[in-house]
């Protein structure tokens, strides 16, 4: 069956990065279709993040590609970035801006004019449940509102695919499943893929699961499959046993 | 053209909701107030012109613009929001031009804010008065020149104390080289030729021909090629920054 909704949105192509020594990512290839929700596991420093700010075209990779919607992310950076929305790491945002000038800014660059502009935001503050700060500058926020705001800037325009590095990290459990709620909301017809260190999240929200450790991909499947690799059908043990598995073997390697 | 003024008015915004705005224009007035008349002797000259104003500008520029150039690219890899800014759609060129204009506008809004002296200086006697526009429009593109330094070294480090550092050791160079102090040493010995280049890498060369009131397409053209050198350069360092 291949309907419109299931079209390749993301395709990572022999990704590589290397900083100076540090061989971040190795050779990463995957690809995430709409309707997909793409959980990223992995120990940090794994390799995640880095990933993610290759997609999002914030890192140059050193080598292989990144296509968003068949425009390759290094010749065509800003087709691909028009048809994503990333929250990066912590949501950082402008601390001296209020919530509406922050957001206001967001939709100006993102090529919505007077009330084009104030509908979209009007829509994502009532979506988010940011009325009650709107005036409030950023810097003021707790960090439940922090991220919510976060969250309104990345899904403004209505972006095709979605890309979230730790979105429910530091939250209280309310706002965890606020946030799980919204991203399965948007899951039916966009391409997004999260980052995550809790495992259930995994369960509760993904379709699929890339599991990545030193820079390499370990397993790549559904939930399900990934529980089904601990003979406890756990999915906590199964990430234990394939991330410890490997490092393990990386550590023989090094010592002989 | 429309990204650039969106990425302007963010950042003027910054400037005037923190106290960054008001401290460097009260200081900035404070000093021009006590350059002028201590320092340059404004009522002693007895002189209906504005030169003890204009003649200290390159010197208080030296460590006030980098004070505001520090924070454009330094602040923003510290916070982490050059993440946010980098991944929206917009170019690296777009997100340069746009922060520097803005923090050009301020330095301009800063500097049309020395009015009452202009008025002072017509209320005791009878300036040129096409000399004192010359020079504002001399000063106004000399902070320009030192903002694009200040923008480039504040895009190649985190700290900004690292970044105000460097810059106004920069800048003293592009102030020094046309200072007669220098270029009294290298005209005993050195041909006349490359005296002269040194002299014409100078901010003070070129302010000082302009503040004549006399404006050379050269001069003009010296401060365009160097703003443009520097914010090309800020634009390469920031893309090095993304392979790095």
């Amino acid at each position: 069956m291949t309907t419109e909704n299931q079209s390749i949105a993301i395709e990572v192509k022999a990704l590589d990065k290397q900083f100076g020594p540090i061989h971040a990512v190795r050779d990463v290839s995957f690809s995430v279709s709409h309707g997909e929700v793409l959980g990223f596991l992995g120990p940090n420093g794994a390799g995640k993040s880095t990933t993610m700010k290759m997609i999002t075209g914030f890192l140059e990779p050193t080598s292989g590609t990144v296509i968003v919607n068949g425009n390759d992310v290094t010749t065509h950076p800003i087709e691909v970035k028009s048809s994503i929305g990333y929250l990066p790491e912590g949501a950082p945002s402008y601390g001296e801006m209020t919530v509406l000038s922050f957001l206001r800014f967001i939709a100006e660059i993102r090529g919505f004019k007077g009330a084009e502009a104030e509908k979209k935001i009007d829509a994502v503050v009532k979506k988010i449940n940011l009325e009650m700060v709107l005036g409030q500058t950023i810097e003021t926020l707790s960090k439940g509102f922090k991220r919510r705001v976060g969250m309104a800037q990345t899904i403004i325009h209505d972006p095709d695919v979605l890309i979230m590095d730790e979105p429910t990290d530091g939250l209280d459990p309310n706002q965890k499943h606020e946030v799980r709620s919204l991203i399965k909301e948007m899951a039916e017809k966009k391409a997004i893929i999260i980052s995550t260190h809790i495992l259930e999240e995994v369960d509760a929200i993904c379709t699929r699961a890339i599991i990545i450790a030193a820079g390499k991909i370990l397993f790549d499947g559904t939930p399900q499959e990934l529980r089904a690799t601990s003979d406890k059908n756990d999915i906590d043990d199964a990430f234990r046993i394939i991330t410890t598995q490997h490092y393990e073997q990386h550590g023989e390697r090094a010592h002989s | 053209m429309k990204n650039i003024s969106a990425i302007m008015k963010r950042e003027l915004y910054g400037y005037f909701t923190t106290p960054v705005a008001y401290v460097f224009i009260v200081i900035f007035l404070f000093l021009t107030g006590i350059f002028t008349f201590y320092l340059g002797s404004f009522y002693e000259r007895a002189q209906a012109d504005l030169d003890p104003f204009f003649r200290f500008h390159p010197w208080l520029y030296l460590f006030l613009i980098p004070a505001i150039a520090m924070r454009l690219w330094s602040e923003e890899r510290k916070s982490g929001t050059i993440e946010l800014l980098m991944t929206l759609p917009i170019s690296v060129s777009e997100a340069v031009i746009g922060k520097f204009l803005a923090a050009w506008c301020f330095t301009g809004i800063a500097l049309a804010l020395t009015f009452p002296i202009w008025i002072t200086v017509n209320y005791l006697g009878e300036p040129d008065n096409t000399v004192i526009v010359a020079s504002y429009l001399g000063s106004f593109l000399m902070a320009g020149g030192f903002l694009s330094i200040g923008s480039c070294i504040s895009a190649i480090t985190k700290s900004q104390v690292i970044a105000f550092v460097i810059s106004v050791v920069i800048c003293f160079l592009f102030v020094l080289s046309g200072f007669p102090l220098v270029l009294d040493f290298f005209q005993a010995w050195a041909p006349h030729a490359l005296v002269d280049a040194i002299a014409s890498f100078s901010f003070l060369t070129h302010f000082d021909s302009i503040k004549k009131g006399v404006i050379d397409f050269r001069d003009l053209v010296y401060f365009a090629i160097l703003i443009t050198f520097w914010l090309y350069a800020t634009v390469v360092v920031i893309d090095s920054r993304k392979a790095s």
